[in-house]
């Protein structure tokens, strides 16, 4: 052949392959899994196509469907098919992932490569999971992850849980009652000051208060104030720490919130916790009839469904309510003006031991664990293990699950505060957008913030903390009384697992509390 | 000799089985009750009695062996009562007899958490129908699962209506093997029905009964699931029982040696309660009654 030819047929022939195989690649990927486009990277399913795991197998725990559990079963089906490996996916409710996993642990057997649950757990579950490998602390997908994030899934300075999810308690609330001209009139006769979003618990309580046991929103039927998770063993924990935070953590005071850590003297009954459990019990006169047995569920359903103005827990009943079939779609916001969810004008200074007075209110936005994973340092295949969650968590996935809000799958990266992005990939409109990334900037930025307790032994703890706020919800006793009661279990508890255990467990805590590195911490 | 030699090696292997399911997990836990095993120290070491002591003073441990006790009386006399109430209703030959024979064992026959789960959106205070019933005849809302009274009896609706069944089968298969004797024997002296029942089908019905009771407080002892999928042992402590304190201690908060301890002062505490209340109720219900043994 003439090298004229020869030459014209080969940048013919690249510049086919240039402007094909992309373009096939690509549409391939998106026809055939559904996703909107595949972001190249070393964890892109042309990456992952790339890796051969046949004759492979890895067993993955995870929660039950939809949450959780539907992506993981949806992704581990579509990684089998691109890498030729087995991956089994096998669901628990959540009240059983802890003993499923903490059994195999225990006993050192290989059961599960992957295990999914609490990230609060890492304290228990840290001796028996095997560090992220730095290559995959290098891809774009991981740089991404917030600093917040960073930090809920490391442990002594090492990332031991891959990080796929980040969740927080917030404040949201439905804008149009705020907005109604006869609303705004009947409430300021009724209170004497006008009608805004609350931003401290008192403003809170008025206006729920104001809201509940009349159908404001015309539709035949009673709403209500607020809607929270206060049912006992299920996660009203969080809601517990939501409240009580904005009363006991003090942005004055370093070294522990849940304990002194000098002294490690449980801060569970100091008058922030006790004042933050008393509004709370109050709360239960403007919550729905039956509130005080509302677990997740049922208060994705209510707020969700229109039944109440407002509500303070994680993203999932807020992505659920911007679903395209929601009554409430685009007519809600979230935080306040001074930040993710409600302040205080007073908080406990346990250091003075008095009260401290803000102008403005002092926010204390709680972290609220999310979902944890991490690959069993026992696994024999750990390297398919990281290839798996790499896949997992690529940007193509994140970005299909985050908005399905039964997936659970919620902002965990820098880019997921842009208002762009939620704004055009899942149609909201613009001030919604806004309204969500400035709390998730605000929830990130803060230098005030509750992390869970995270430390060996954390559920020991949080079931004698809901026990006693139960019985003081159900009025079986008085705050102070219940609280009391939770911190000599506490002390118990501490002095049976080991209080130097807890203590330099708690350090990894106090570091995310006070902002500063692991062994800055006095 | 011989025979009784090779009777003995044939019966090894069924007794080794036995010492293998049952003995030794009993062994196994009396021995973790004797350890510190924890979330934090996964060791079968030895501490004494240690576990046991810290029992003796858990107020939470024995508050709820009353309500489990309180909730297991209420349970079984009302399954009793209506099991038995049924199963007489349906001895003789009644109009769709079979239909009604099979429609009452199907609560039994359905799992007890998925059941709670339905019941639970039965009891929904603005959602479900009960209270809607309620409303039909003029009976204002009830918060079934938000105050602590309506809560309890929620947890024994449940479970009377679950369980109701199987008393009825044992009585119905007590009553249908009943000899015809006595009862003919009443109606020549002329007894009407409610003497021949106080003085002949209650009498006779004595040692099935003991043996439903028996079986039903057993089993309802155990009641937990229900409780997990309906109430989590809330509003605060009214409806927590022995069953799910050990599932909290044991499998949430993985304290296993101490949970070990629990389950078997449990376990003792119902022997010996049993125990009484057998020879009670052989000596009240079965001991005075010559016709029965006859």
């Amino acid at each position: 052949m003439h090298p004229r030819a020869v030459l014209a047929a080969g940048v013919l022939g690249a510049v086919g392959v240039a402007m094909s195989m992309p373009a096939f690649a690509e549409t391939d990927y998106v026809a055939k899994y559904g996703i909107k486009e595949d972001i190249p990277g070393a964890c892109s399913y042309a990456s992952t196509d790339a890796k051969d795991y046949t004759g492979h197998e890895i067993t993955i725990l995870t929660h039950a469907v939809p949450v959780m559990g539907e992506p993981v079963a949806l992704h581990s089906k579509q990684f089998e098919e691109l890498t030729g490996g087995t991956v089994n996916v096998v669901h628990a409710p959540f009240g059983e992932l802890y003993q499923k996993v903490m059994i195999p642990f225990q006993t050192g057997q290989h059961v599960y490569d992957i295990v999914y649950g609490g990230s609060y757990w890492i304290g228990d579950w840290a001796p028996h999971l095997a560090p992220v490998p730095q290559k995959y602390l290098d891809t774009d997908e991981m740089k991404d992850v917030t600093p917040a994030y960073q930090g809920v899934a490391s442990w002594n300075g090492q990332r031991l849980q891959y990080t796929f999810d980040g969740d927080r308690n917030y404040f949201k609330y439905i804008l149009p009652p705020f907005e109604d001209a006869g609303n705004q009139a009947k409430f300021k006769a009724e209170y004497g000051r006008d009608l805004e979003v609350p931003t401290t618990w008192e403003e809170y309580a008025e206006v729920a208060t104001f809201f509940s046991g009349w159908d404001w929103d015309g539709d035949g039927e009673l709403e209500y104030g607020s809607t929270e998770i206060v049912k006992r063993d299920d996660v009203a924990f969080a809601n517990f720490i939501t409240r009580v935070a904005s009363y006991a953590k003090n942005p004055n005071v370093t070294g522990g919130f849940w304990f002194d850590l000098e002294t490690m003297t449980p801060q569970v009954n100091n008058p922030g916790f006790v004042k933050g459990l008393e509004m709370w019990m109050d709360a239960l006169r403007y919550m729905p009839p039956g509130g005080i047995n509302f677990g997740i569920g049922e208060e994705i359903f209510s707020w969700g469904g229109g039944e109440s103005l407002m509500s303070v827990t994680w993203d999932d009943a807020f992505i659920q309510a911007m679903q395209p079939d929601s009554p409430i779609r685009n007519k809600i916001r979230v935080g306040t003006e001074y930040g993710p969810s409600m302040g205080s004008h007073k908080v406990w200074n346990r250091v003075s031991g008095q009260w401290d007075e803000f102008e403005t209110p002092s926010v204390a936005p709680y972290v609220t664990w999310g979902w944890g994973a991490g690959v069993s340092k026992y696994s024999e295949e750990q390297e398919m293990a990281f290839d798996w969650f790499c896949f997992f968590s690529n940007y193509a996935n994140t970005n299909h699950d985050l908005l399905i809000g039964r997936f659970g799958v919620n902002p965990f990266r820098t880019s997921h505060m842009d208002p762009d992005y939620w704004e055009k990939e899942a149609g909201w409109d613009r001030a919604v957008a806004e309204s969500f990334t400035t709390m998730l900037q605000g929830m990130d930025t803060s230098t005030n913030r509750v992390f869970d307790l995270r430390v060996p032994g954390v559920n020991q703890f949080y079931t004698a903390m809901m026990a006693g706020v139960a019985k003081a919800m159900a009025g079986e006793m008085t705050a102070q009384a219940a609280l009391d009661e939770v911190a000599e279990e506490w002390t118990r508890i501490a002095d049976r697992i080991g209080v130097d255990v807890i203590r330099e467990a708690y350090k990894n805590v106090v570091a995310l509390e006070d902002n500063v590195p692991l062994d800055q911490v006095k | 000799m011989l025979d009784s030699r090779y009777k003995h090696i044939f019966l090894l292997p069924a007794l080794l089985a036995l010492v293998a399911i049952i003995i030794f997990p009993l062994i196994y836990t009396v021995r973790l009750s004797l350890s510190g095993w924890d979330v934090n120290f996964p060791e079968l070491d030895y501490i004494g009695w240690d576990n046991y002591a810290r029992a003796i003073a858990d107020g939470r441990f024995w508050d709820s062996m009353g309500t489990l006790y309180l909730m297991v009386l209420f349970c079984v006399v009302f399954e009793y009562l209506l099991g038995f109430a049924l199963a007489l209703m349906l001895w003789k030959e009644v109009t769709a007899g079979r239909f009604f024979r099979v429609l009452f064992i199907v609560p039994m026959c359905v799992t007890p958490v998925v059941m709670a789960v339905v019941w639970r959106t039965i009891f929904h205070e603005t959602l479900g129908p009960m209270n809607d019933v309620l409303g039909w005849f003029g009976i204002p809302a009830v918060p079934w699962l938000s105050k602590s009274g309506p809560a309890f009896a929620a947890v024994i609706i449940i479970d009377v209506w679950q369980w109701t069944s199987f008393m009825f089968i044992l009585l119905l298969a007590g009553l249908m093997s009943l000899p015809r004797e006595p009862y003919e024997a009443a109606q020549i002296d002329g007894a009407g029905p409610i003497r021949t029942f106080v003085h002949v089908t209650f009498p006779l019905m004595a040692p099935i009964t003991l043996g439903a009771l028996i079986i039903r407080l057993i089993e309802s002892s155990k009641l937990m699931e229900t409780i997990y999928a309906l109430t989590s042992g809330g509003p605060g402590s009214s409806t927590e029982t022995t069953s799910y304190l050990l599932y909290i201690r044991g499998l949430r908060e993985f304290q296993i040696g101490y949970t070990a301890s629990l389950s078997i002062i449990y376990l003792a505490i119902m022997i010996i309660a049993l125990t009484i209340f057998a020879r009670s109720m052989s000596r009240l219900m079965i001991g005075r009654q010559g016709p029965v043994r006859a």
